[in-house]
């Protein structure tokens, strides 16, 4: 057992090898609010599966510089690349999301030249594929679709590890795609575009009297030109992809599948491991499949017994008789530790004890940043307990 | 503590700023940073609001109070008198407010809604949320009092993160795609005549990593070719270098002196019989030892990856501010010590 589970001592522990070797897992989604380590979890899993066998494709979001390089990632051509250094039978792919390029694929992949080019050149659709909240979450949602159904169809991968948005929320991973989609399919625009059209009879009517006001607002909101674009867009995309909230919608089914596992990452800090608390009622809200909880950066102490009060009283005597600097400088670098491991137990207890059942899985705090294959093999080895 | 200062000679860095923007990366403690920077300002009966824009309810748990609604709320008292206020603000009120105000469409709002148009204008359309929020900023900023004085000495913002702050706060090209004209384009421009200006200073939270220190060198390239005004960089979470140069390179080095510190650890009393003091024998000395030994070396490593994250930060050369890591975590009264060591180093 490793010392990092000192954090979590009552938690069911969650067997990450026995999640990579099970052929029965298609898809690894790993979510969590910013800043836990999101991407180096998921880029750690990915080469401990591949190098236990599996044919494995991760697909990250946005990786730190040198931990891109070292995957190989340099190449920005939203395509699965091979990684170099890889050990064993197994082999890993690796790409990073480009957000536009995926929906201008996925436009050109649904529509003829001609109309592909007229709606990519459209104001309102650049605005959308480039910046419009809740497109990247859509898109890393195609993404992970299309790696999915090539990963089947060409017989290229058999897991899928994907790494999540950046989000304000863990949650808009799973909300944002059909909020977009809602709103692209729904009413709004559809009245924007063509309002005669709009709904049924009563509907127009009980909008008519109020539509002149309501787009009379929105042009002297936004300006004339954008309802125009709008309108193009509209008319261009309508029946073509055979909806975006269907689309959406069959994503998110996919993720309920019983090959899926989502793990949920989280530091030992109060404001993640409250986004984990939130992500993982959800997950049990909507019957998907949760392998469990990583926690990251969690303070490591071989002796837990010396407590951290202890150790500072013993640093002050020392300090007080003229002992020496080094052991009382020592003995206030464990209390530091002791008291932080001791934070984060309170902490990780909180959840623990709502979440009696969620599996645990842990990395201690490293001194130096993961930027190669081998800083990733470490944290696979600490997920795996076996440091 | 700093000696007690009359106000006037004190040399702070941000003079005339009244709108602090406090950005980083997640995790680095952003909200901590901008509730003890307006305890800071607010410090000698100023009176300050820190805003939020994420809808986490951040503030209000750093500040210990019930959830924030839509209006400035009273969350601490500063030193000597002043006052902090927080507000979080919420994308959808805001734009009811604006249309009232402008329009005296609050009726419209649940026609609106029902359309789908408040949703689009508050979460979906690029640009607009953000001109919403920056906007609410601004008008704490610029709001004056019935004696014509500004209301807030000067107003903080706890901001989205480093990878999205410059596209946050220019909301001039942020919503050039969708209003070319009209109110909203109007609105961005009174914004930018803020947070453009030497009124705001964008402050960057970081931690000495490397991908937080990266980020920050990003986000300060962003913000300039942006023309956005870069404000200073605060190192949170700093790690005390408890050991001497040399006893630092010997703990890396794994050549510190165990029999010496087995020595003083039986005599500061915390070893006796070759065990650990209350583990009834199951913690030797020797376990002791090596773990101190274990925990110097990593600590002598992180410190000297802090030191070379440190010279990066340098090479920004942005005015910086040292924050400590406190072992204990945050809590309000730690809040004080922070805002009492950004005043000393001249945040405010």
């Amino acid at each position: 057992m490793s010392f990092a589970r000192e954090v979590v001592p009552r938690a069911p522990s969650l067997d990450i090898d026995a999640m990579l070797d099970d052929r029965g897992v298609r898809v690894v989604v790993c979510c969590g609010s910013g800043g836990v380590g999101k991407t180096t979890t998921a880029a750690a899993l990915a080469l401990r599966a591949a190098e236990r066998g599996r044919r494995v494709v991760v697909l990250t979001i946005d990786p730190a510089r040198r931990l891109a390089q070292s995957l190989g990632l340099t190449e920005l051509d939203n395509e699965p690349r091979p990684v170099e250094g890889v050990d064993g039978t197994g082999s890993l792919d690796a790409m990073m999301l480009d957000m536009k390029r995926t929906f201008d694929e996925f436009v050109e992949a649904n529509a003829d030249a001609e109309r592909a080019a007229t709606i990519i050149a459209n104001p309102f659709y650049q605005s959308l594929s480039s910046s419009f909240a809740g497109t990247q979450e859509y898109m890393a949602m195609e993404k992970l679709g299309q790696l999915r159904n090539r990963s089947e169809a060409e017989d290229l991968w058999d897991l899928v590890i994907v790494d999540t948005p950046p989000s304000r929320s863990a949650l808009d991973f799973l909300d944002a795609p059909r909020r977009l989609g809602s709103f692209l399919d729904g009413r709004f625009l559809r009245i924007l575009a063509a309002p005669a059209k709009a709904g049924g009879r009563g509907l127009a009517r009980m909008m008519s009297a109020g539509f002149g006001m309501f787009t009379g607002v929105l042009n002297r909101l936004l300006g004339a030109q954008v309802l125009t674009d709008i309108q193009i867009f509209v008319a261009s995309v309508d029946t073509l992809f055979g909806g975006f909230r269907q689309r959406a919608d069959e994503t998110y089914q996919m993720l309920q599948a019983p090959d899926t596992r989502f793990v949920v990452i989280a530091a030992p800090e109060r404001d993640a491991l409250r986004e984990a608390s939130y992500f993982v009622d959800r997950l049990e809200a909507d019957s998907m499949p949760l392998a469990g909880l990583v926690l990251n950066r969690v303070q490591l102490t071989t002796v837990p017994e010396l407590a951290a009060s202890a150790a500072t009283a013993a640093a002050e005597r020392l300090e007080a008789d003229g002992g020496s600097p080094t052991t009382a400088a020592l003995l206030r670098i464990h209390a530091d530790r002791a008291a932080t491991l001791d934070r984060q137990r309170r902490l990780a207890d909180r959840f623990t004890s709502v979440h009696k059942t969620i599996e645990v899985a842990t990395v201690p705090a490293m001194a130096a940043d993961v930027v190669d294959l081998d800083g990733l093999r470490a944290v696979g080895a600490a997920l795996a307990d076996h440091l | 503590m700093a000696a007690p200062e009359d106000d006037d000679v004190r040399d702070v860095d941000w003079d005339g700023v009244r709108l602090h923007v406090v950005s980083g990366k997640g995790g680095t403690g952003k909200t901590t940073v901008a509730a003890a920077l307006a305890i800071a300002l607010a410090t000698s009966g100023k009176k300050v609001l820190v805003v939020e824009v994420e809808g986490r309810q951040g503030l209000a748990q750093i500040f210990d109070v019930p959830p924030l609604p839509y209006a400035d709320r009273k969350v601490a008292v500063a030193p000597g008198g002043g006052e902090v206020y927080a507000l979080a603000i919420d994308p959808e009120e805001a734009l009811l407010e604006y249309l009232e105000m402008f329009y005296n469409l609050r009726v419209a709002g649940s026609a609106l809604r029902k359309m789908g148009a408040i949703d689009f204008a508050t979460t979906i359309a690029p640009g607009v949320r953000d001109v919403l929020l920056t906007g609410k900023a601004k008008e704490a900023v610029r709001r004056k009092g019935k004696d014509g004085k500004n209301v807030y000495d000067a107003v903080v913002m706890d901001a989205p993160p480093t990878g999205r702050i410059a596209r946050f706060l220019n909301v001039n090209s942020e919503v050039a795609g969708l209003a070319r004209t009209g109110p909203i384009r109007s609105q961005a421009d009174a914004v930018m005549e803020v947070i453009g200006s030497r009124l705001t200073a964008v402050h960057l939270v970081t931690l000495l990593e490397e991908m937080p220190v990266q980020e920050t060198a990003d986000g300060v390239a962003e913000l300039q070719a942006a023309k956005l005004p870069v404000g200073g960089v605060v190192v949170n979470q700093m790690r005390r270098p408890l050991l001497s140069a040399a006893d630092q390179t010997k703990a890396r080095k794994g050549h510190l002196d165990r029999e010496a510190l087995a020595h003083d650890l039986a005599a500061a009393g915390l070893v006796k019989g070759g065990a650990l003091v209350g583990s009834h024998g199951a913690v030797t000395v020797d376990d002791v030892v090596r773990a101190l030994a274990v925990e110097g070396a990593e600590h002598a490593e992180r410190v000297a990856l802090e030191q070379r994250e440190r010279d990066n930060l340098e090479g920004l050369h942005r005015p910086t501010y040292e924050l400590p890591f406190l072992p204990d975590g945050v809590d309000l009264s730690s809040l004080y010590q922070l805002a009492e060591l950004l005043r000393t180093q001249g945040m405010a």
